[in-house]
C-alpha cells in the first residue's frame, strides 16, 4: 500500500515539476517526498508521518504573496509560549495551547471563525514547576475522528473531535519525579506513540505506544537501563559496533546513574508505514555536568528506530556520546528517496541539536553523509568507519573551571523547532540559531523534582552577532544551497507550499514568507508577540489556501519574556537569558492565531 | 614592600579587625526549636484587620537576616538543595526571578521561610523534611539577600559559582513591599 501511495506521490510530483517554474531554474531535482498526498487539511504538527512540513496549496506564490492579509485572529488566553501548530480538519481548527493544555475547537464555515467548544484536562497548576523550559505544548494529533494530546501533568488524552468530549486518558507520567509531557503524539499503525519530558529533572526517559481506541499501553521503552527494559531483542542491529553490547543501557553508566540518566522523548516521532518503523530521537543525559556520568551514556542521545507494533528495537545510532553540552537528538526526522551513489535509498534526514546534517538509511541507521550545517567549534567531525562522533577534548566542561566559546551552545545549532522539506527543490530549509555560551561544571544534587543540572550557563551570539540563521540545505550534496542571518534566534518551524514560498516566524513577532528558490524576502507581517509556534496551510471551506500560525512568545529561548526573568542575572533560563536581554524590549507576552489568505 | 601595598595591608588589617565585632553569633547552633511559622501569609491585608503595616517580623528572623555566617549557610544550601537550578543565580527560569522586586508569596524572610517549607502551588516543591528548621532560616535569609535587602557587610564579596554573576555586595536593594521601606 505503502508503495502505491509513493508512486501516487511520484506523479504528483511530476505534475508540481511541471507546473513549477521554480523546477526549470534550480536544476536538479532529487530528494523525494515519501508523504501521503495532500488532502488539505493539517492533521499533525509534521503534516505528514514522514514530518516533511511541505503543503501541496499553490494558490499562495512569491508573485502574490504580498497581497497576503489577515482573515481572522483568535486570543488564547494564555501568556506563555504557543509552539504548536493549528491543526485543521474538515472545516474545524484546532488549538493546543501551552498550559493549562486547553483544546480550542474554532469553526472555520462561519464568518470570524467562532469557537465551536473548549476541552479543558485540568492539568494541576503543580506541574508548572517541573516544566524546564516554559510549560510549553507542542501539538496536538488527529485520527480516526479524535484528537490526541500530552498535558504538562503526564497524561495523554483522547478527545471527540466533533464534539469535544473526552475519550480516554491515561495517566503516564510523575511530576513528583520530575517528569511531564510537552511532545506531540504522533499515530501510526493505530497507536499513538507518546514519550516523556524531564531531562533537566533527573527523570528516566521512555517511549510508549497507546492504543487509539482505548488508550491502553501496548508497548513501552525506555532509554536507559538493561535491555528487557529498552526493547532490545534478536531483532536489534545497530550499524556500528559503538551501540553493540549487553545491557549498554547499564553498563555505560556509572552504578545506577542510569535510572537518573534522562535520554528522554520531547520531540518528535517519524514513521514509515512500509518498514512498518517508527524513528526518534532520544534527550541528552543528566546531569549536564559530564564528570559524574563517565562512559557513553547510552541511549541518551542518539537515534532509535522501533518495530511499531511491538516496540523492540531495530536500530540504533548514537549521534553524541557521553554528550558534554545538552545536545539532545530529539530534532524532526525527515523521511524522503533520494540517489545515494546514483542509486535511490530510503533515507532519513536529521538537521541535529549538536550541528551535523546527518543522512541515514533508515532500513540500517547506516550514516550515508554528516556535515556541518552550522558554526562550531566543539566537534572536529565524524569518524567515517565507526561512526563515532569526534569531540575536541579543550572544550570538555570540568568541575571547578570554566570553558569559554563553546559552540553550538547548550540549545544547539537548532532546537526542537522543525524544518521543512521541498520536494520542489528538494531542498531542506532550516531556521536556526548561532550561539555559544561559557559552561562551568558543578556537583549535582538529585532531588527528586527538582532540576539535576550541575552546570552554569551563559550563552551569547556566535561568529557574525547574528542569533539565529536560516540555511536550505541540499541533501543529496550534503551543501548549503543559501543562508541568512536573522538578529534573534529562529525558534518557529519552517513551513513550505507548492507556491514555492517558505513560511516562519521571529522571536520579536515577525511571520516572514520567503522565495523556496533564492531565500528572497517577499512579504512578512507583524503579529503582537513573538512567534515560536509552527506555521501550517490548509485548503479552507471555501477551497481557497491559507496560512496560519500561532504567535506567543516564550519556550526556553523566549522564557525571559514568558517568565518575567530578570536580565541582570545572565544564568537565568539556564543561561539562555544572557543571550536574550533586549528581547523583553522588543515583544511580549500573548497567544493569539492568525490566518492569512489572499484577497478575493 | 612598596608603599602602597603596605597602605593595602594596613587597610586589611582595619577592615578585619572591624569584621571581628560586626555581629554575633551562636557558633554551636543553639537549636531553634520552635516550627517555621506555619501562619505566615503572603500578604498584608486581613479583611476587617488594623489599617496600616501589619508587619511583626518574629525575633527569631533577626537572628538570621543580617547575619554574615547564616547568609554564607543559606548560599550553599541554595546550590545543594537544587534552587540555583530553577530560580537560577536569582535571574530566575522554571521558577520567578530572586532579585528583582516582586514577590509573588512575600519577600520578608517569615514568608520566604514558609514558602520553602509549605511549597507554593504554582510549582515550588515543600522541602519539608529535607532541611532542619536551621537550614531554612539560613536559606530564607540568604534569598532574602539576594534582592539587596541585607547590610552590605553581611553578605560574601564573592560569588561561589564559576559563572562569576556579580556578587551580593553589587547588588541593587529593591523595595520588598511596594511603598513600604525595607529592613535596612
Amino acid at each position: 500500500m505503502a508503495g502505491a501511495v509513493r508512486w501516487r506521490l511520484a506523479a504528483l510530483f511530476i505534475c508540481t515539476l511541471l507546473a513549477t517554474p521554480a523546477f526549470a531554474q534550480t536544476g536538479a531535482v532529487t530528494a523525494r517526498s515519501v508523504a501521503q498526498a495532500d488532502n488539505g487539511n493539517w492533521e499533525m504538527p509534521g503534516k505528514n508521518v514522514a514530518a516533511t512540513r511541505f503543503s501541496a496549496m499553490r494558490e499562495i506564490t512569491p508573485a502574490n504573496v504580498r497581497n497576503l492579509r489577515v482573515a481572522f485572529t483568535a486570543s488564547t488566553g494564555i501568556n506563555r509560549g504557543h509552539e504548536a501548530p493549528p491543526l485543521v480538519i474538515g472545516g474545524t481548527m484546532y488549538l493546543v495551547t501551552p498550559f493549562p493544555n486547553k483544546l480550542i475547537a474554532l469553526d472555520l464555515t462561519k464568518p470570524g471563525a467562532p469557537t465551536k467548544w473548549v476541552f479543558n484536562p485540568k492539568p494541576p497548576t503543580a506541574a508548572q514547576g517541573v516544566a524546564c523550559c516554559d510549560v510549553v505544548n507542542r501539538g496536538a494529533v488527529y485520527a480516526n475522528g479524535r484528537l490526541f494530546f500530552n498535558t504538562l501533568d503526564g497524561r495523554t488524552v483522547a478527545v471527540d473531535a466533533r464534539s469535544g468530549k473526552l475519550a480516554w486518558q491515561t495517566k503516564l507520567g510523575d511530576i513528583q519525579r520530575g517528569e511531564t509531557m510537552t511532545m506531540a503524539p504522533t499515530v501510526a499503525n493505530g497507536k499513538v506513540i507518546v514519550g516523556n519530558s524531564g531531562g533537566e529533572m533527573g527523570v528516566r526517559g521512555w517511549i510508549a505506544a497507546l492504543d487509539t481506541g482505548s488508550g491502553r499501553v501496548v508497548w513501552k521503552a525506555f532509554n536507559t537501563g538493561p535491555d528487557k527494559d529498552v526493547l532490545i531483542g534478536p531483532r536489534f542491529r545497530p550499524f556500528y559496533a559503538m551501540d553493540r553490547g549487553k545491557d549498554l543501557g547499564v553498563k555505560t553508566w556509572p552504578p545506577g546513574a542510569w535510572k537518573i540518566g534522562g535520554g528522554s522523548v520531547w520531540g518528535w516521532v517519524s514513521y514509515d508505514p512500509q518498514l512498518r518503523l517508527i524513528y526518534y530521537g532520544t534527550g541528552n543525559p543528566g546531569p549536564w555536568n559530564p564528570e559524574q556520568r563517565p562512559g557513553d551514556n547510552k541511549w541518551t542521545t542518539g537515534v532509535f528506530a522501533r518495530d511499531v507494533d511491538t516496540g523492540q528495537a531495530v536500530w540504533f545510532y548514537q549521534s553524541t556520546p557521553h554528550d558534554l553540552y545538552d545536545h539532545d537528538d530529539i530534532n524532526e526526522i525527515i523521511l524522503v528517496d533520494m540517489p545515494v551513489a546514483k542509486r535511490m535509498r530510503p533515507v532519513l534526514l536529521r538537521p541535529a541539536r549538536n550541528g551535523f546534517f546527518y543522512v541515514h538509511d533508515r532500513r540500517t541507521g547506516q550514516l550515508l553523509s554528516a556535515k556541518p550545517y552550522s558554526y562550531m567549534n566543539v566537534a572536529k567531525g565524524i569518524d567515517p568507519h565507526t561512526g563515532r562522533l569526534i569531540p575536541v577534548p579543550e572544550k570538555e566542561p570540568k568541575v571547578g573551571r570554566v570553558v569559554r566559546n563553546i559552540c553550538p551552545a547548550a540549545p544547539g545549532a537548532k532546537d526542537w523547532n522543525p524544518a521543512a522539506f521541498s520536494p520542489i527543490t528538494g531542498v531542506v530549509y532550516i531556521p536556526h540559531i548561532n550561539l555559544c555560551m561559557d559552561m562551568g561544571a558543578l556537583e549535582a544534587n538529585y532531588i527528586a523534582g527538582t532540576p539535576y543540572v550541575g552546570a552554569d550557563v551563559k550563552m551569547y551570539a556566535g561568529p557574525g552577532g547574528n542569533r539565529g540563521v536560516f540555511t536550505a540545505w541540499d541533501p543529496v550534496h550534503a551543501r548549503k544551497v543559501w543562508e541568512f542571518k536573522e538578529d534573534l534566534p529562529l525558534w518557529s518551524p519552517a513551513l513550505a507550499t507548492a507556491g514555492g514560498l517558505v513560511f516562519y516566524g521571529t522571536m520579536d513577532g515577525w511571520f516572514k514568507a520567503i522565495d523556496q528558490r533564492n531565500g528572497k524576502l517577499v512579504w512578512q507581517f507583524k503579529t503582537g508577540s513573538g512567534i515560536i509556534g509552527q506555521p501550517i496551510s490548509y485548503r479552507g471551506p471555501d477551497g481557497h489556501q491559507y496560512v496560519a500560525v500561532m504567535s506567543g512568545v516564550g519556550g526556553w529561548a523566549g522564557a525571559i519574556v514568558a517568565g518575567k526573568l530578570d536580565p541582570r542575572d545572565g544564568t537565568a533560563a539556564l543561561g539562555f537569558v544572557n543571550a536574550m536581554k533586549d528581547l523583553p524590549a522588543r515583544t511580549d507576552a500573548g497567544g493569539m492565531l492568525y490566518v492569512f489568505t489572499l484577497p478575493r | 614592600m612598596s608603599s602602597p601595598c603596605r597602605a593595602s595591608l594596613a587597610l586589611a588589617a582595619v577592615a578585619l579587625l572591624g569584621g571581628c565585632d560586626r555581629e554575633e553569633r551562636d557558633s554551636r547552633g543553639q537549636p531553634v526549636t520552635e516550627t517555621v511559622p506555619a501562619g505566615a501569609t503572603a500578604d498584608t491585608i486581613y479583611p476587617g484587620g488594623p489599617s496600616g503595616s501589619t508587619v511583626t517580623l518574629s525575633p527569631k528572623a533577626a537572628a538570621y537576616e543580617n547575619n554574615a555566617y547564616h547568609i554564607a549557610q543559606g548560599q550553599q544550601l541554595y546550590g545543594q538543595m537544587n534552587c540555583v537550578g530553577c530560580h537560577a543565580h536569582g535571574g530566575g527560569g522554571m521558577g520567578p526571578a530572586l532579585i528583582d522586586d516582586e514577590w509573588r508569596y512575600g519577600g520578608r524572610i517569615e514568608q520566604i521561610a514558609t514558602t520553602i517549607v509549605e511549597g507554593r502551588p504554582n510549582g515550588m516543591p515543600s522541602f519539608r523534611g529535607k532541611l532542619t528548621d536551621t537550614q531554612i532560616w539560613e536559606l530564607a535569609a540568604y534569598v532574602r539577600a539576594m534582592s539587596g535587602q541585607v547590610r552590605k557587610d553581611a553578605v560574601g564579596a564573592r560569588t561561589d559559582e564559576p559563572s562569576n554573576t556579580p556578587p551580593l555586595t553589587q547588588t541593587r536593594r529593591e523595595p520588598i513591599v511596594p511603598g513600604e521601606d525595607a529592613t535596612p
